[in-house]
């Protein structure tokens, strides 16, 4: 029996973004807080520290920062007639842990998603006809519009100082910006980082090929930065250890950076580190959370009462924990019914490795940031037209490359030996003039009838709770995509100069070994009714009305951008929407 | 989100001041009325002032000024006394002279010798008036039930009665009397360094005997693994190069444009200097900005000159320096203002005592969080990475670049803090 704790206003399942923002906004409503975090307590100086964090093999290799599959892994299958296996090293995508969750180990690309993206099947079908969209797609609008994210982008924006260039200001298009993206109420909070040569170069060549190129909106500040809670952060030093690693200079906005040091302040929050939750409590109608039950290091086991409860786990424990919990009705594929689970999807990423004269060109990779770079946004989501062309969907294509680490970006041309004398005189040469970017085409992921996840019938975790199972492939219209976008970076790349180009387009099947970020998505969606969605447009359970559930599993599907970004301005939304509507009439803020 | 819980807990309150209005007042001696409100909020801000708490609290138990924190004195380790109003265990009983006289006099009740390491040497300038406040301040806060044995120091430390020589070797009595020739700024911030403030506890230099070096007034002191450091007008080694703004910022944030505080600094800035007045802090500033300082320092300072940097050990440093500080300290030692401090023209970078350097870049150091910079920015501990050669050339070369000057850092001091620094429980 698990011990009973006093009762607390709001319980938090994970202190990563999402779980930051919601508590700073509902401790500064006046209530009662405590944030339950399945990893240990982090923060820069004594867990990123500028004298170690640089070491790709303890944190890129061997995953310190990330959770232990050990802890708590996944299954993977591609299809429904496989039988799924455990993951036991991550590969696909990587799965944070600890205070600051993903927000510890992410580049920083700091986008907003397309106005139109957030009516992706109203847009499409107006724009191409019902039938244009694949038989097996399920994509559906999002329930929440541009106009009403807006300032919560804005919000999230001027938490993490972004760095960039606006593109469209109040409706007028700005020089150096990204001309396809939504209005935006105001510029950056900092200007656009400074671009290294390759970067640089990338958006010379975009521009003579009649692209409108702009620096990527980056979470690694151009320079010092206070932000309207009165952190304070440093200017990045273009180190390029950002992704895999927290920042050891306090200059990529986390919840460390932004939010922490004034939520610890505060009398009315607490964390509780390294408790991992078992289940959401329900009472005996099935319809309200009584709060949530955890087990802590000790293995002993705690029920803490929460009049609200905040799921703010990392999109795949967020789906767990409502199978786990039998909040709402698991997804079936066969029929189509039941939401929890459905549209999962990923990002389709690909690129192409540029090969140039090395007496000509020094590219100096290692002077580098997770989220500096040039892009265009021509063939993002739908702005352009894709009659012709046989798909739906785009991304952002650009040179942004991160690093020029030793271990992994060691990119030499096709044909050399794989090790050896040839090999190290290949890398030698190729090692300062070539440009070497994983995810250069940042492609969308639409959601399929047969991409979902559910519990594992064989698999079981440590308290003998079922694995998550992944069933995920990649699909014909995301192929075509990224073949697409791959030949068009591709033409960049040879414009650049570059002497020999190596196009690097994603191929099915889905590849659960190779990294193609970690913007898992969906599985618990918002729309505008429970028949379609798990949550309402304020990511409020249908089910469960004093429950919200935050985060990218939200996204009814993948849109071409990284989702920090979208995740953060939801937080924002569903807690002003909690704040201003919910307090003072705890109940279903939408009713079906 | 009303619940019964709280519903209960507010009835509890109201039947708690119920009983408070109905307790039976203790008649008080004196004029001053101590259950006026003015009074006790003086007290209560004077108490801020003199930092009682940081000895009288012990952290995390949740009473306030129940004692029990322990008191590293260069003779061993005291405990703070309780000032609660408990009879038995605080100071309920004591007579209000009994308490003027602790502050002012040294003298416990019953006329037993207070040790030093309660400020009476500095609090002997506070008015009788704050005293009687500060009381009644204390009069209204829980009484605790806390025994404390106060009396932990060694023989022949623990002879109280040998106070009494000490006293008349370092201790003189008296009120603050203000200086005519002064503003009334200047006297309010003498009165507060000089006697509640009791800056020089830490900062003045101490003899043999732990009694205050007066002819070297603020002009740093080594303690609990820190050098306190010079806070004269000194140019170099003291505040000579802060405004009066500055240490206003300073005192009341914990940051300033170049300067973060940290180790027992950034306590008594939380406790204390975040929550006074900024008229106050504005005055000890003034009064600060009129230390002189060490003369010879004074003179010596603008000519001392700087290591040359084509020496061995300062390429060195500067190496050591260009891979692990640079990164937050940037190439020219200016940081980043409010976040990072700056190396380059810093006091406590140069102070002749390596203490505190050796003690940062061996162990790392929090800087302080206050409201108004809440971000609490932290350096990294280098003692596991760098050998005491190491970290005698990086820290040689940052009192020695971008303006600064001081004596080379001993190889040998830097094996002795880390030995101190591993010793050390805190």
């Amino acid at each position: 029996m698990p011990q009973k704790l006093p009762r607390k206003d709001v319980a938090i399942i994970g202190l990563g973004w999402t779980g930051s923002i919601l508590a700073n906004e509902l401790t500064d409503a006046g209530l009662d807080v405590v944030a339950v975090e399945r990893g240990p307590w982090r923060n820069t100086a004594t867990d990123f520290p500028i004298s170690y964090m640089q070491d790709e093999l303890r944190f890129r290799i061997q995953h310190e920062l990330f959770l232990q599959p050990s802890q708590n892994s996944v299954t993977f299958r591609h299809n429904a007639s496989q039988t799924a296996l455990p993951v036991r090293n991550w590969g696909a995508f990587m799965l944070g842990n600890g205070v600051g969750g993903a927000g510890v180990h992410w580049n920083g690309e700091t986008w907003r998603f397309l106005p139109s993206d957030f009516v992706l099947k109203s847009h499409l079908t107006q724009r191409y006809g019902a039938n244009f969209i694949p038989a097996d797609m399920t994509i559906q609008d999002w329930g929440v519009t541009w106009d009403d994210l807006e300032p919560h982008y804005d919000a999230f924006e001027y938490l993490c100082g972004t760095s960039g260039t606006a593109g469209n200001i109040n409706g007028k298009i700005q020089d150096g910006g990204n001309p396809f993206e939504g209005a935006r109420s105001r510029p950056y909070p900092t200007p656009a980082m400074k671009q290294g040569y390759g970067h640089a170069l990338f958006g010379e060549a975009a521009k003579q090929l009649g692209y409108k190129p702009f620096p990527q909106p980056s979470g690694n500040l151009s320079q010092a930065y206070i932000n309207p809670l009165g952190v304070q952060m440093g200017q990045c030093t273009f180190c390029g250890f950002c992704e895999w690693f927290g920042c050891a200079n306090y200059s990529k906005a986390s919840p460390q950076t932004t939010i922490l040091p004034v939520l610890m302040r505060k009398s009315n929050f607490e964390a509780r580190t390294e408790c991992e939750v078992m289940q959401i409590n329900l009472d005996r109608s099935r319809k309200r959370a009584t709060g949530i039950t955890y087990v802590d290091s000790s293995g002993e086991e705690w029920e803490q009462p929460a009049d609200l409860v905040l799921l703010c786990a990392f999109q795949l424990f967020n789906v767990q924990m409502l199978l786990h919990s039998g909040i709402g009705t698991p997804y079936d594929p066969q029929t189509g019914q039941g939401q929890i689970g459905r549209n999962f999807t990923h990002q389709t990423v690909s690129g192409a490795l540029g090969f140039f004269d090395k007496d000509k060109y020094n590219f100096n990779p290692f002077i580098s940031a997770g989220s500096i770079g040039m892009c265009i946004d021509e063939f993002n989501g739908d702005n352009f037209d894709h009659g012709p062309l046989g798909f739906v969907g785009g991304g952002y294509i650009g040179q942004v490359q991160t690093n020029g680490r030793p271990i992994q970006t060691t990119a030499v041309p096709p044909d050399t030996p794989a090790w050896g004398s040839k090999w190290k005189q290949a890398l030698k040469d190729n090692y300062l003039s070539n440009i070497n970017v994983g995810p250069a085409c940042h492609g969308s992921f639409y959601a399929y009838r047969d991409t979902y996840l559910d519990l594992d019938p064989t698999y079981k975790d440590r308290f003998g709770r079922p694995l998550m199972r992944l069933t995920i492939d990649l699909h014909d219209n995301e192929i075509k995509m990224s073949a697409f976008l791959t030949d068009k970076y591709a033409e960049i790349l040879q414009k650049m100069g570059a002497k020999q180009v190596v196009k690097q387009p994603r191929k099915g099947p889905y590849d659960i070994t190779q990294y193609q970020t970690s913007h898992l998505c969906g599985g618990a969606i918002m729309g505008d009714n429970p028949g379609n969605s798990a949550l309402n447009r304020y990511l409020q359970s249908w089910d469960v009305p004093n429950l919200f559930v935050q985060g990218a599993s939200a996204f009814p599907q993948n849109c071409g951008y990284n989702p920090t970004g979208t995740v953060g301005a939801l937080a924002y939304w569903s807690a002003a929407a909690i704040v201003s509507q919910y307090l003072k009439n705890p109940g279903p803020l939408v009713h079906a | 989100m009303r619940d019964w819980h709280k519903y209960i807990a507010s009835i509890s309150r109201a039947l708690l001041i119920g009983a408070a209005l109905i307790w039976p007042v203790v008649a008080q001696a004196g004029g001053i009325d101590p259950q006026k409100f003015d009074q006790i909020e003086r007290g209560r801000y004077l108490t801020v002032v003199g930092d009682c708490a940081a000895c009288h609290t012990l952290p995390g138990s949740g009473h306030d000024f129940a004692g029990g924190r322990p008191l590293e004195t260069p003779f061993g380790v005291l405990l703070a006394p309780n000032i609660t109003p408990d009879p038995q265990t605080g100071i309920g009983a004591w007579t209000d002279d009994e308490f003027v006289n602790a502050l002012q006099k040294g003298t416990g009740r019953g006329g037993t010798q207070l040790f030093p390491a309660m400020p009476y040497t500095y609090y002997t300038k506070v008015t009788r008036d704050d005293a009687l406040a500060i009381r009644a301040y204390l009069d209204t806060l829980p009484a605790v039930h806390n025994p404390v044995n106060v009396d932990q120091l060694p023989f022949p430390f623990s002879v109280r009665a040998s106070m009494r020589v000490w006293n008349e070797l370092f201790f003189t009595p008296g009120e603050f009397q203000p200086d005519s020739s002064k503003s009334a700024e200047w006297n309010r911030g003498a009165y507060l360094t000089e006697g509640l403030g009791h800056c020089g506890m830490c900062h003045t230099p101490k003899n043999a005997l732990g009694g205050d070096k007066t002819a070297e007034q603020m002009q740093g002191y080594n303690l609990q693994g820190w050098f306190a450091p010079n806070i004269t007008n000194d140019m170099r080694i003291g505040l000579g190069s802060w405004s009066a703004d500055d240490i206003v910022t300073y005192l009341k944030t914990g940051h300033n444009q170049t300067s973060a505080a940290t180790g027992l600094m950034a306590e008594e800035i939380d406790l204390s200097t975040s929550k006074v007045s900024d008229e106050d802090l504005k005055a000890i500033a003034v009064y600060l900005k009129d230390r002189p300082g060490d003369p010879s320092s004074q003179q010596n300072s603008p000519q001392l000159s700087p290591l040359a940097a084509d020496q061995g050990v300062m390429k060195a440093g500067a190496q050591i320096y260009a891979d692990e500080c640079s990164g937050c300290h940037g190439a020219n030692g200016k940081g980043a203002p409010g976040l990072f401090p700056s190396l380059s023209g810093t006091p406590v970078v140069q102070q002749n005592d390596v203490t505190s350097v050796v003690h940062v870049i061996l162990r790392g150091a929090m800087s302080a969080g206050t409201k108004p910079a809440p971000t609490a920015a932290a350096m990294p501990a280098f003692a596991w990475v760098m050998n005491d050669d190491q970290v005698a050339a990086v820290a040689t070369y940052i009192r020695n670049s971008w303006g600064n000057a001081a004596p080379a850092v001993k190889v040998g001091d830097v094996t002795k803090e880390r030995a101190a620094l591993t010793e050390r429980s805190d």
